[in-house]
């Protein structure tokens, strides 16, 4: 250990700044209002301009990286609740499977699917997983591992629902222009609905049953028919990302309960940073892309993701989105120890 | 009797799945996810002894069994130990280094029928008026006796009772200079190990693909789920419900009726019993 090490110590301090117009509630200035303003508007800004300047091309994956914003939030939303899901492909595979038979059996129109897929599929999901919400952590994850890959087994063994050609000629958006504006407003949407409950006194208990649940149980809470309550709605989210993509693709098939609508959000979050959902936003904006420049590599990709998200744990464990909120709310000095 | 001994026969292929992840999970609570993804690098890793250096199959069998459990320490060692406690991390990277390992094997090309190691015994005979092959009597035979060895291994022996040290109560264990560190990296490494094994053993039956990574995986998860995830005596008599469930089902049913059954094995238990059937937490609340 050198000397300087011992004498010295890394200090974190708030900005000033943020002091004054974060908690006090106390705008002094327009910079103060900036200050606040700005992380939080430029980035709607610039998911909103996005589409106008980069080419066709990238306005595909701008909607690939919104569904999988989507998914994304619905894992963090679980987890907040101490739910860790490794199969959000179960929640996307239920809600493409259900909005893609009403459209290829009966007929229905999209904007009829959509909505049924949503709240069917959520209750769909919520009632397979009810037993399981008894269940903590590891155990969870295991379940969810293992559902949407015996899922898609199933669908291939029992021929149901077009076994494993799947269902062709849905219906379509037909126009870009609206398939990405309305996947980045359901993104922002859910992510500004989610930010608002996880602050609320609902969050409140979602967040104390994932640090101590007996303590909740002591406070007289049912945390059962909560856990069940949250899965409703984080299945909810899966489900509508789900019919969304099997009206985008025009298809449905078993692949819709790939390992990758399990691996992508999962990956994102990890990336983004856990419990703020903005870091899944962030890690899903980073992860897609990327994903779409790494193709070049083929059947590597995968692989490689696998190797950023590792690396990305082990060496910045909390994530992107809380690493720059401190850098950007915190000021770090040396001081004498 | 057809129904019986390859009931029998399935179980024990289940059993051998199972085996390895059940048992890291017991020692160091890590849930290996990376457990197909290691079975399949050991079939792969034996094949390559063989046909790259060209050495004897029994040989290379062996050498990778130690390669192999190696890269279990070290799996343990680089990457395990830093983020140990947090179990999200935990979780996620084990599943997505089996993951990584399963996908860069595809992408060498390992599917299809050019991959697959021999049999060690050629031919087959008929018991009663079912022809068996000697392959699957043999991994019967072996999953049989390697179950035993690994009975006495960890009730009589140094390291298999620190393993149960650990396993029952960490901070006991570390009072007696138990290292819980060393332990978790020699569980995993045990843990792959046997996974090179059961790869050794049933990859003959058939073809060396990357796809099997995740049927292994499933099925190694949803046995010892069933059996009670503590329990080695519970995984296996779980691989023996779900391993004749599932012949019998493709004896009567279709055999494309057979995935069926470990979903509704994992559903009825959970239904039932949800630590499983020799599970040791009765209150599921424990189950952190």
């Amino acid at each position: 250990m050198n000397k300087g090490e011992a004498k010295y110590r890394r200090e974190r301090l708030d900005r000033g700044i943020k002091a004054r117009s974060d908690t006090i509630y106390a705008i002094a200035s327009r910079g103060d209002m900036l200050y606040l303003l700005l992380p939080r508007v430029l980035p709607i800004f610039v998911a909103f301009v996005l589409p106008l300047v980069v080419g066709e091309y990238w306005i595909k994956v701008i909607v690939y990286a919104a569904i999988y914003g989507l998914l994304a939030l619905s894992w963090d939303f679980l987890a907040s609740c101490g739910l860790f899901s490794l199969g959000l492909a179960m929640f996307f595979g239920v809600g493409a499977y259900i909005a893609g038979a009403l459209n290829y059996y009966f007929h229905w129109p999209v904007v009829v699917t959509m909505p049924v897929a949503t709240l069917a599929g959520a209750i769909l999901c919520t009632a397979l997983l009810s037993p399981v919400v008894r269940l903590k952590g590891v155990y969870f994850a295991m379940i969810t591992l293992i559902v949407p890959l015996l899922l898609s087994r199933l669908v291939v063994a029992t021929k149901m629902v077009g076994g494993s050609h799947g269902l062709t000629n849905l219906t379509g958006f037909g126009n870009e222009w609206f398939s990405v504006y309305f996947t980045v407003l359901s993104l922002l949407v859910c992510l500004f609905i989610f930010r608002r409950i996880i602050r609320d006194d609902y969050g409140l208990v979602m967040s104390a049953i994932r640090d101590d649940d007996r303590a909740v149980m002591s406070a007289a809470i049912n945390i059962f028919w909560r856990k069940i309550q949250v899965l409703f709605i984080a299945s909810a989210v899966g489900c509508f990302a789900g019919a969304f993509m099997c009206h985008n693709y025009q298809f449905v098939g078993p692949s819709v309960f790939a390992l990758d609508y399990s691996l992508i959000p999962l990956a994102a979050t990890a990336l983004g940073g856990q419990g703020t959902f903005v870091g899944a936003v962030l890690g899903s904006a980073i992860l897609v892309p990327l994903s779409e420049a790494l193709r070049a590599f083929g059947g590597l990709r995968v692989a490689f993701y696998c190797v950023i998200l590792i690396a990305s744990i082990i060496l910045l464990p909390e994530g992107i989105f809380h690493y720059m909120a401190r850098k950007y709310h915190q000021i770090e000095r040396l001081v004498k120890s | 009797m057809s129904v019986l001994i390859y009931g029998t026969i399935q179980s024990v292929i289940l059993m051998l799945y199972a085996y390895g992840f059940s048992l890291v999970y017991g020692i160091s609570g890590i849930a290996n996810f990376a457990h197909g993804g290691l079975y399949i690098l050991g079939g792969f890793v034996t094949w390559s002894f063989m046909n790259y250096l060209g050495i004897p199959y029994f040989l290379s069998a062996v050498f990778s069994v130690a390669v192999m459990g190696l890269l279990g320490f070290v799996l343990y060692w680089g990457l395990l130990l830093r983020i140990r406690g947090i179990n999200l991390s935990e979780l996620v990277v084990t599943f997505v280094a089996g993951i990584a390992i399963l996908e860069v094997l595809a992408w060498k090309g390992l599917y299809g029928f050019y991959y697959n190691l021999p049999v060690f015994v050629k031919g087959g005979i008929t018991i009663g008026d079912v022809a068996v092959d000697y392959q699957r009597l043999f991994v019967l035979a072996s999953g049989v006796v390697l179950a035993g060895l690994m009975w006495l291994f960890i009730h009589y022996t140094n390291m298999g009772l620190s393993f149960r040290g650990i396993a029952q109560d960490e901070r006991t264990a570390l009072s007696l200079g138990i290292e819980s560190d060393w332990m978790g990296a020699l569980s995993l490494a045990l843990g792959s190990a046997l996974a090179t094994m059961a790869a050794i053993l049933i990859l003959p039956l058939g073809v060396l693909e990357a796809n099997i990574g995740y049927e292994v995986v499933i099925y190694a998860v949803t046995v010892s789920i069933v059996g009670g995830l503590e329990s080695t005596s519970g995984m296996i008599v779980a691989s023996f419900i779900i391993g004749f469930g599932q012949i019998v089902v493709a004896r009567y049913v279709g055999s494309s009726w057979m995935v069926i059954v470990p979903l509704a094995a994992i559903v009825l238990i959970l239904a039932i019993r949800p630590s499983g059937l020799f599970g040791k937490y009765k209150e599921i609340e424990e189950r952190i």
